[in-house]
């Protein structure tokens, strides 16, 4: 019951928390990975406090299926757009923004948050499908 | 002197969790080990992998390895033939070997901390100059892993994904559970 | 004597951490031992890659105004990758080691072998 109730408040701070993680990947420590094993963490911990069947219900595992491919699907596509732009394949100071540092910037995030998803989704996927199904 | 007594703690705490026959103590102390590192790592000024290192390491892993003892034993069993320790004293002399042999080949390694080492001289300045000047961003770490060597991000995250794609080939069974 | 043990002591406590992990994963029977062998031989090889890269006197690498000297930052990133693949690595050699133990009913090297050649055995007459 105590376990319960502060799991259910504590799960939106490390979300947030690995939202900034991922956010200032360019700033100081952080990035994409660590985000992602952040946030995948606060939805492991929702699932060891109420139980795999909640945690499938909150989660389908067909979403998180279709998350784990979307990350390299995004990086793979920052790539290409770098392409259409006339620099090399993840050359992001080609991209179309006001200057080059502010590219190189938004091409980063948007690599860091498909990493980010990417790891997420896996992490979730481990725990789904190695842990015991029923509590016995 | 801290670090010295830290990198004891680390081999302490492996030598244990590879001897004790509790496999579940064995991961306890392995996520224990995992903290010591994160610590060393920060002594060692690498914060990003320190980082990591608290998430995956000591976090994730742990988490893994527990729900893999779940289902399958938690004990590790006891042999007292004969013949296995004549196998045990052969693994010791090839570990043994080995080891010798790499602190032979760290004789004429640069010494810790040297700042003419070959691998900081070549590629190291260019990129701590490159990266505030061609890209601006402030974390030479990120700006290295994602924009110098985007590729192997790249790949890194195909692999990452790769992984999970072979467990859920492994383990799921039909309808999803 | 003493100079060359100070300055490079962090070597070789990596190289006796590598020792560890390496028997652990010939000489234990046990399959998930054998995995926390393999854990610690990576580990120890990040911090041989991590302690080539500190330089004396340096910072973290993070732009700061004042700094006059970065450690080497490429030893950083490429232990960054190396620590995720890792986590890959372990996750399924443990899958596969679930796998097993649903078909052996063990995880002891030595029964799963001895089940094997029952099972050869069985296929040959």
């Amino acid at each position: 019951m105590i376990i319960e109730y502060i799991t259910k408040k504590m799960i939106p701070f490390i979300q947030i928390y690995a939202l900034y993680v991922i956010t200032h990947g360019d700033l100081g420590p952080g990035g994409g990975f660590q985000g992602g094993v952040i946030f995948g963490t606060s939805i492991i911990l929702y699932i060891v406090v109420f139980g795999m069947e909640r945690g499938k219900r909150l989660f389908p595992l067909k979403i998180i299926d279709f998350f784990g491919s979307l990350g390299v699907l995004i990086y793979s596509t920052v790539g290409i757009l770098c392409l259409l732009w006339g620099g090399h394949y993840l050359e992001y100071t080609k991209l179309p923004f006001r200057n080059p540092h502010l590219a190189a910037h938004l091409g980063i995030l948007l690599v860091e948050v498909g990493v980010a998803i990417t790891v997420f989704a896996v992490m979730v996927v481990f725990i789904f499908d190695m842990a015991r199904k029923k509590d016995a | 002197m801290i670090d010295i007594f830290l990198l004891m703690f680390l081999v302490i705490f492996s030598i244990y969790s590879i001897h004790t026959e509790d496999l579940l103590s064995s991961v306890i102390v392995l996520s224990a080990f995992s903290f010591v590192m994160t610590i060393v790592w920060t002594r060692l000024n690498a914060v990003d992998v320190a980082f990591t290192e608290a998430a995956v390491g000591a976090g994730v892993s742990t988490i893994i390895f527990l729900s893999a003892l779940s289902r399958t034993k938690r004990g590790e069993e006891k042999r007292v033939t004969k013949k296995i320790n004549i196998y045990n004293l052969f693994a010791a002399l090839i570990v043994i070997f080995t080891g010798s042999v790499l602190v032979y080949g760290t004789i004429d390694m640069p010494a810790f901390g040297d700042i003419e080492a070959p691998a900081y001289n070549v590629l190291a300045p260019r990129f701590i100059i490159g990266s505030m000047a061609e890209l601006g961003i402030k974390n030479f770490v990120t700006s290295i892993l994602a924009s110098y060597r985007g590729y192997d991000t790249l790949g890194e995250t195909t692999v990452i994904f790769t992984a999970g794609v072979s467990v859920v080939a492994l383990l799921r069974r039909k309808g999803g559970t | 004597m003493l100079d060359l043990i100070l300055s490079k002591y962090n070597y070789w406590i990596s190289i006796l951490l590598m020792m560890i992990g390496l028997y652990g994963m010939i000489a234990k029977n046990n399959l998930i031992k054998k995995i926390i062998g393999m854990n610690i031989f990576q580990v120890s090889v990040f911090l041989f890659y991590i302690s080539m890269g500190k330089v004396r006197d340096g910072t973290a690498p993070i732009h700061w105004d004042r700094a006059l000297i970065y450690d080497n930052p490429i030893p950083h990133v490429l232990i960054l990758t190396a620590i995720v693949v890792s986590i890959s690595t372990t996750a399924v050699a443990l899958a596969l080691i679930i796998r097993i133990y649903k078909n052996f009913q063990s995880i002891e090297e030595d029964q799963i072998l001895k089940v094997l050649a029952r099972e050869e055995n069985k296929t040959d007459s």
